[in-house]
């Protein structure tokens, strides 16, 4: 794909971080807002649209770093299931037992605190890094499609 | 808690885990992916095989395993598992292994080996969680999770159009289905509150056929018949078979086994009380008629293919339909007690025995057409002949599978066609008469495949040499359990059929006993 | 009446979800059907969860009176999902059937017919 005009590119060096910051607190906050894992994810994968638009798909991301993305954040996701295995596959083993994210939650309404629910936010970052692997991997390979004609993906 | 607590919850996340480290390990090295999702694929067969000594040692009740805390309310995740969830369990792993062993040297041509796998072992991770799940809508998340992967290694073959063609038909008739099977889950939702299904089949028996209750049936019957690959909803199945590459085609037939799992859990757990309660026989005769229709239909359009692994598409189709015969006379007496305990459960029987028979047979057929393919480079029929000079191992597996798919004694095919004529007969002599000439015409089409593909003159054009022997072992795995069951068909039916009969008749018990 | 309105929309967002799926012969157009049959069946499973006079299922900031189940939210976010990855499935077999046959009009991919 050829890139796109002047004005683009610096459009989209100004805005990518932002775009990504903006994904990312969807992801962290999804135990108290409205979000999570796939939501912010996709919104990060958004970023990696445009970067993918304006300056030509190959020059941008390489296909392997994104599979590993990928591939990292499932195993994370299965690996803090496994590892409540002493009672139950997934078991909150961080809920209410004062390290990384476990405060007791507080009874009735009360405006939410970030330091709480155990490995329901480890679990929506890793399921965050995931989403925006695979859609990343989803755009690179239509947009090399569509354009490039004789280049196949391939590992 | 003990390891075999935790059975049930391993056996799907042994090949999740395998499946994503498999990327990961093909960037290290070309060929390892093909061992270590092996090695996975025989550990996940291992749990299974002590899950099964578990469950078939037991007393009858499920084993129930809550996801996410240690004790069972039916608002989480339960996984309920039941002599019949291990039965088809038990199905997939034999089938799995022995079509990854047989890919080894299959995949040695093409790239992307390492997303193969992937792909290998996520279709056996959706077939695992459709069989062990207690949870409708973790069935339908790993119904499409299963579906997804399939007609990704449908379309494998990138060099031909005629496999995204196929694998496109294919990937739209499941969406569409899936679809409706998540419109059928809502409405069972709306009306009780709940997705376990122990406690919808207990609101449903209370409330009887509804119009609602009737839609529901309808639209799960459809769903797991397109899945299954009943005619009239297989359309795509022929293509998608005959187009996947070497190994796949068996893969895709032991997922469709799953499908077959849906329909007869949502006909006879779900939906049983109801229906025996009422005496309705029309649900059966709509699953009977749905089976001669595919036994029908699917030999008489194999008789004129010319390609062969078209032809054994169709057959699949056919063999299908004796399942669905079977079993519909099953549900078509559940509200009848006597005729049930005189014919009725040897039906069933019959019908599950097949499953296991047409999963081992066909899968073999499937595999010796991808030795063909290997060894000739063609699928054509009218192009190949002779290769039973070069190739005698291929020949005898070849005479092996299609002895026991046409019924000839003593092989296991015929074991388990008598049961299902004898107990259609005293159903419906006409049925019956059905059966039997659909297994004449069979016979009638393996011996013409035989005699154009392998006696007759040797090719002057091609080389003919055997194919490797890591494809050799993947059907020996096959021909072994078929020679096994052929000779002990009693010790089978008493130890694994009989059980798994009995717990599809018996209700589900309510995690926590609520 | 009023009450009835999510339902109707259901019910006229699948039938032309199933129209287009049924007689309209351009690949794309097909798969825009089938995205329209899901948008259906995900506005379905929210409509099921409303209780009159409720607020949004959020735990923050919330000041007493009833909320919709959360429930059916969980399950059509788990459908959409499911949605995106064979919307792009799909679409990359069309893209490949282009390549391979010059067209994407449904009737002239029949090369496996028989």
């Amino acid at each position: 794909m050829k890139p796109m005009s002047v004005i683009v590119r610096t459009m989209t060096r100004s805005l990518y971080p932002f775009i990504l910051l903006f994904g990312a607190y969807l992801v962290v906050h999804g135990h108290l807002t409205p979000g999570g894992g796939f939501q912010g994810g996709a919104v990060a994968a958004s970023a990696i649209a445009l970067a993918i638009a304006a300056f030509g798909g190959t020059k941008a991301y390489h296909e392997k770093t994104l599979a590993l993305f990928e591939s990292g954040g499932l195993l994370f996701f299965l690996s803090l299931g496994l590892i409540g295995m002493g009672v139950a596959f997934m078991w909150n083993f961080l809920a209410g037992s004062g390290s990384l994210f476990g405060d007791p939650v507080a009874y009735g309404s009360n405006p939410g605190y970030l330091n709480t629910a155990g490995t329901i936010p480890l679990m929506n970052i890793a399921v965050g890094l995931e989403v925006v692997g695979g859609l990343g991997a989803i755009m690179l390979a239509m947009g090399s499609y569509a354009f490039d004609e004789d280049k196949e993906v391939s590992s | 808690m003990s390891f075999m607590d935790q059975l049930p919850i391993l056996i799907i996340a042994v090949p999740l885990l395998g499946a994503f480290l498999t990327p990961i390990l093909g960037m290290m090295s070309k060929k390892l992916p093909r061992y270590t999702s092996t090695l996975f694929l025989a550990v996940s067969a291992l749990l299974v095989a002590l899950m099964a000594f578990e469950v078939y040692g037991g007393d009858g009740t499920p084993i129930i395993y809550t996801l996410g805390s240690s004790d069972p309310t039916p608002f989480r995740i339960v996984l309920e598992i039941d002599a019949f969830s291990v039965f088809m369990a038990i199905i997939m792993a034999g089938v799995s292994l022995a079509v990854s062993i047989y890919s080894w040297s299959f995949t040695d041509k093409y790239t992307g080996q390492d997303k193969f796998y992937t792909l290998i072992l996520l279709v056996v991770v959706g077939s695992y969680g459709m069989t062990l799940t207690g949870d409708l809508f973790n069935l339908f998340v790993f119904f499409e999770i299963s579906s997804i992967a399939l007609s990704g290694l449908v379309a494998f073959r990138m060099n031909r159009g005629e496999s995204f063609e196929a694998a496109f038909k294919y990937m739209m008739y499941s969406t569409l289905s899936g679809l409706f099977l998540l419109f059928a889950i809502a409405l069972l939702y709306s009306q009780y509150g709940v997705l376990n299904i122990a406690l919808l089949a207990q609101g449903i028996t209370a409330d009887g056929f509804t119009p609602l209750n009737k839609v529901v049936l309808a639209l799960l019957i459809g769903d797991f018949a397109m899945k299954a690959g009943a005619v009239p909803l297989h359309m795509p199945s022929p293509y998608a078979y005959s187009e996947s590459p070497g190994g796949i085609s068996t893969l895709f037939m032991a997922a469709s086994q799953a499908g077959l799992y849906g329909l007869f859990r949502a006909s006879f757990t779900l939906f049983g009380g109801a229906i025996s309660s009422m005496g309705y026989a029309a649900v059966g005769w709509i699953v009977i008629i749905l089976g001669v229709l595919s036994m029908f239909i699917g030999v008489t359009m194999a008789l004129v293919q010319k390609d062969v692994k078209r032809l054994m598409a169709y057959h699949c189709i056919s063999q299908t339909g004796y399942i669905l015969l079977g079993v519909g006379v099953g549900i078509a007496v559940l509200g009848d007690a006597t005729a049930m305990d005189r014919y009725g459960k040897a039906a069933i029987e019959g019908g599950l025995f097949h499953t296991i028979n047409n999963a081992l047979y066909k899968g073999l057929l499937f595999l010796t057409a991808g030795a063909m393919f290997y060894a000739t480079g063609t699928r054509n029929l009218n192009e190949m002949r002779g290769l039973g000079h070069n190739m005698k191992i291929t020949t005898m597996f070849f005479l092996i599978g299609a002895i026991a798919i046409s019924g000839i004694p003593p092989s296991n095919g015929f074991s388990s066609k008598l049961l299902i004529y004898e107990s259609v007969f005293q159903f419906n002599p006409a049925l019956s008469a059905i059966a039997m000439f659909v297994s004449v015409l069979t016979l009638a089409s393996f011996v013409k495949v035989f005699y154009s593909a392998f006696l007759g003159p040797k090719m002057k054009d091609k080389e003919i040499k055997e194919v490797p022997s890591s494809m050799i072992f993947g059907m020996a795995i096959l021909v072994a359990a078929i020679l096994a069951f052929s000779l002990f068909p009693g010790l089978v039916l008493d130890t694994l059929i009989k059980p798994a009969v009995e717990a599809l008749l018996r209700a589900w018990p309510i995690p926590g006993g609520v | 009446m009023i009450d009835m309105a999510p339902y109707i929309t259901v019910a006229i967002i699948i039938g032309i979800g199933l129209y287009i799926c049924m007689f309209k012969s351009n690949l794309i157009k097909i798969v825009m059907g089938i995205s329209l049959i899901e948008s259906g069946v995900n506005l379905f499973l929210i409509t099921l969860g409303y209780r009159h006079g409720a607020y949004a299922p959020i735990f923050t900031m919330f000041n007493g009176g009833i909320m919709t189940l959360p429930t059916p939210q969980a399950l059509t976010l788990t459908s959409i999902v499911i949605g995106v990855a064979t919307t792009a499935l799909l679409l990359a077999f069309v893209i490949k059937i282009y390549r391979h046959y010059g067209s994407i009009d449904a009737k002239d991919a029949r090369r496996l017919k028989g």
